[in-house]
């Protein structure tokens, strides 16, 4: 055996805490090792020529390179060795920066620790074996969860480029958070009006099938092809006939309702339509409130609907899609208000949300766009926003910022200005974040142009007096305390991961962070990919972003899903299971561990059963190795015998 | 070559390639400083961990190992993780009767983005061990 072995020393990141040259020399010495040096850039294109004329010059037949994670360039070196020649599986990476040069200060320590990473991957290639790569076939369909901005541009641009787009949304519109605002900074654009056309889209696109009041339960699959079981919940309501026009709402007697769309600002009917531009513009029947189902008896709607579409039986329907990728645009949350008691959050009907402010604002809300206090309905004079209530605190356990809070309040702040000229406005702020493009000179419009009142310090509460919502904070400019008596206040509450959002992750297995929002391949190069292969983030979910954001993670997840299905025939990782007819006893034990269903029983001409592989089902995950009583089943490239092998390069010598 | 004698003691970590591993990456990316004893082998997933390759570790001369996998429910490979903590939770009642203490052995759960908690979990379990001393010196102790 022939390995050679390439010593990174990535610039300082390395050889600044590794003595790379020792790290080479005593690679030298290694069993099997032919070749040994240190080089400045080993990812360099010299680099990789360094690593392919060695290859033809020393005869080489593995490669090892130490250097950074795997996980960042085992697929650059793995394509090096192909090119020279080798079987890519020839090729083991020794992560010497992530797990030594940058987490050890001591550099003899570092150095020792290097030369073992380099000692483990050079027993581990050495008893590897060349692996094959075969192809299967591409379902060209994808799913889209969440109807939101982000959702509604990655279905939109994934319909155009041709492929046959299935969408899901939890509630009954599609349109997520931007549908509820009444208008977009910094240009102060009507929502509605420039997402309007968008939603139109997706209902009339010939590609797009829109499952509306629709949940996903149960995904099962693998790139290329995923099962996904819908969850259609009953609406109550016949959508086949429903014409949605609003006459059960007018005369539904629950009126007590919560009003989901509008963030319970004020309360609704039973039976609803969330707004006037929703699609599907269906009614829906929310059980909790409706007398029918609480009461057992009222039937108001069923006698008034004149296309008959009402149906109290209505039962929950499974629907199953096959696609092939899936791109999660499945949105975010809001804390409640009740968590910010310090600023009477939950306690007073005056204290209000950012998002519930917006539905005060908006002409289809309910106050029908007059800024009225929820209280008394009488039109405040002097507004109040806080900014950071729950974001950047972590002592509510939300560390990061929102986002987009300054932004909105800002403009929700012009907003009040334009509504009632006479309004006192004051903006509580810790810090005006404002990066994007025209988004500070709007920040200064609010100030400059609208008067608005930007106070730079946090609010230590907020209290009633009368009529009154007295805000006590400090103004940390002046260096003084400071009390307004206010009519309304707005809270720009804190961003959170939607609801349900790690019971979604586990069903696309796919990681979420301490926060519940999904996790990304590399925070900085493959923004809207997952480590699970395809699957596709958009928007929110990924962590709090504002509209441009979202619809450029949109379009990019599309193109990505469009690059996937560019082919016909997707490459298999060969890194799968391997059943030895010879030392398989039947014992089934693999079949019914498997995670995927991979592996088969199959008869062989003597009448014996032995455990069957199916490749492209196969994921990798080796729970059948460590569960087969006589290593029949073997992971390829992390057999039994490969593992051991780097368990005694560190144990036995 | 070994561990450098007086300073480190033999530890040996099994972690998956999707969630610990990662984590143990954000943690070197974030510069969080652990001890550097501990020696990575990387493993698809923690249900690829044979208790006997942490057995044979053990009586080969480690004196502790550690397992680490995405969190529960959080696999990805679904439900591997879920026969690693089977496996593994057996095995921890079992060392002792092989007269392997069992604190010498950690199973622990870390995702991607955790590498506060990986440093922490490096730097805690290192200290148990090294509390405990060598492994296989302190038999030869006992002869």
């Amino acid at each position: 055996m022939r390995v050679g072995v390439f010593i990174c020393h990535c610039g300082n990141n390395i050889a600044g805490t590794v003595d790379v040259a020792k790290v080479a020399e005593e690679a030298r010495n290694m069993p099997g090792v032919q070749f040994a040096t240190d080089y400045m850039y080993t990812c360099s294109e010299p680099g990789q020529e360094e690593i392919k004329e060695a290859i033809q010059r020393e005869q080489l037949d593995r490669v090892v390179v130490a250097a950074c994670s795997p996980r960042m360039h085992e697929l650059t070196f793995r394509r090096t060795v192909e090119k020279a020649g080798l079987n890519r599986y020839f090729f083991e990476m020794a992560n010497i920066r992530e797990h030594v040069s940058w987490v050890g200060e001591d550099k003899d320590l570092n150095t020792n620790k290097a030369i073992e990473a380099v000692k483990l991957a050079v027993e581990k290639v050495k008893q590897n074996k060349p692996l094959f790569p075969s192809s299967f076939e591409v379902n060209k369909r994808v799913l889209v969860i969440g109807g939101g901005v982000a959702g509604m541009q990655a279905a939109i641009d994934c319909a155009e480029g041709g492929l046959q787009v299935v969408m899901v949304e939890k509630s009954p519109s599609i349109g997520g958070m931007m549908a509820r605002l009444d208008k977009t900074f910094p240009t102060v654009d009507c929502s509605i009006c420039i997402l309007g056309p968008k939603m139109v889209d997706v209902s009339q696109h010939d590609n797009i099938t829109l499952h509306a009041y629709s949940e996903v339960e149960e995904i099962k699959g693998y790139v290329g092809n995923y099962q996904v079981k819908i969850r259609k919940k009953a609406t109550y309501v016949d959508w086949t006939k429903c014409t949605g026009c609003g006459e059960c709402t007018e005369k539904c007697p629950s009126k007590d309702a919560y009003d989901h769309f509008n963030y319970g600002v004020a309360p609704t009917t039973a039976i609803t339509i969330p707004f006037p531009q929703a699609i599907p513009k269906k009614a829906t029947i929310d059980p909790t409130y409706c007398r029918q189902f609480v009461r057992g008896k009222c039937g108001v709607c069923a006698k008034i609907c004149p296309a008959d579409a009402i149906d109290y039986e209505m039962k929950d329907e499974i629907v199953t899609e096959e696609v092939g990728a899936i791109i999660t645009a499945s949105g975010y949350g809001l804390i409640d208000l009740d968590r910010l008691p310090e600023y009477g959050g939950g306690r007073y009907p005056d204290v209000v949300s950012g998002i519930q402010y917006e539905r005060l604002l908006n002409a289809s809300g309910p106050t029908e766009g007059h800024i009225l206090r929820p209280s008394d309905k009488e039109e405040p004079k002097t507004i109040v926003f806080v900014s950071c209530a729950g974001s950047r605190d972590k002592s509510i356990g939300i560390p990061y910022c929102s986002n987009f809070c300054c932004m909105y309040i800002a403009k929700e702040a012009i907003l009040t200005r334009d509504h009632i000229p006479d309004s006192k406005v004051y903006v509580f702020y810790m810090d005006i974040r404002s990066p994007g493009k025209g988004y500070d000179e709007f920040t200064r419009r609010a100030q400059e142009e609208y008067g608005v009142r930007y106070v730079r310090g946090r609010v230590a509460r907020v209290f009633p007096k009368g009529k009154k919502m007295i805000v006590k904070g400090v103004d940390t400019l002046l260096g003084t305390q400071i009390e307004v008596e206010a009519d309304l206040v707005v809270l720009a509450t804190a961003v959170t991961a939607a609801p349900g959002a790690p019971q979604l992750a586990e069903k696309l297995r796919i990681s979420y962070d301490q926060h519940a929002f999904y996790v990304e391949s590399h925070p900085k190069l493959r923004p809207v990919e997952t480590n699970t292969s395809g699957v596709f983030l958009a928007g929110c979910c990924q962590g709090p972003k504002d509209i441009p954001a979202s619809v450029g993670q949109g379009s990019a997840a599309a193109a990505k899903v469009l690059s996937l299905f560019s082919r016909d025939m997707l490459e298999s990782d060969p890194a799968v299971a391997n059943v030895n007819i010879n030392v398989c006893v039947g014992c089934r034990k693999c079949i019914n561990t498997c995670p995927y269903g991979a592996i088969e029983e199959e008869e062989l001409r003597d009448g014996r059963i032995v455990a069957k592989v199916l490749e492209t089902v196969c994921a990798g995950c080796g729970v059948c190795t460590s569960t087969c009583p006589c290593g029949a089943i073997q992971l390829q490239h992390f057999t039994d015998n490969q593992l051991l092998a780097e368990v005694n390069a560190l144990c036995l010598s | 070559m070994s561990v450098v004698a007086g300073k480190e003691l033999r530890i040996v970590g099994f972690l998956c390639n999707w969630c610990s591993y990662g984590g143990a990456d954000t943690a070197g990316v974030s510069r969080f400083k652990q001890p550097s004893d501990l020696r990575i082998i990387r493993v698809p997933c923690s249900g690829r961990v044979d208790p006997l390759f942490v057995v044979k570790a053990l009586l080969n001369g480690a004196d502790g190992v550690l397992v680490a996998g995405c969190h529960p429910n959080d696999c990805h490979y679904s439900e591997g993780n879920f026969y690693a903590r089977r496996r593994l939770e057996m095995l921890k009642k079992f060392l002792s009767y092989m007269g392997i203490d069992d604190k010498r052995f950690h199973y622990t759960w870390v995702s991607a983005s955790e590498g506060a908690r990986w440093q922490q979990v490096v730097t805690d379990f290192t200290k148990q061990i090294h509390a405990l001393g060598p492994l296989h010196q302190k038999e030869e102790a006992g002869d």
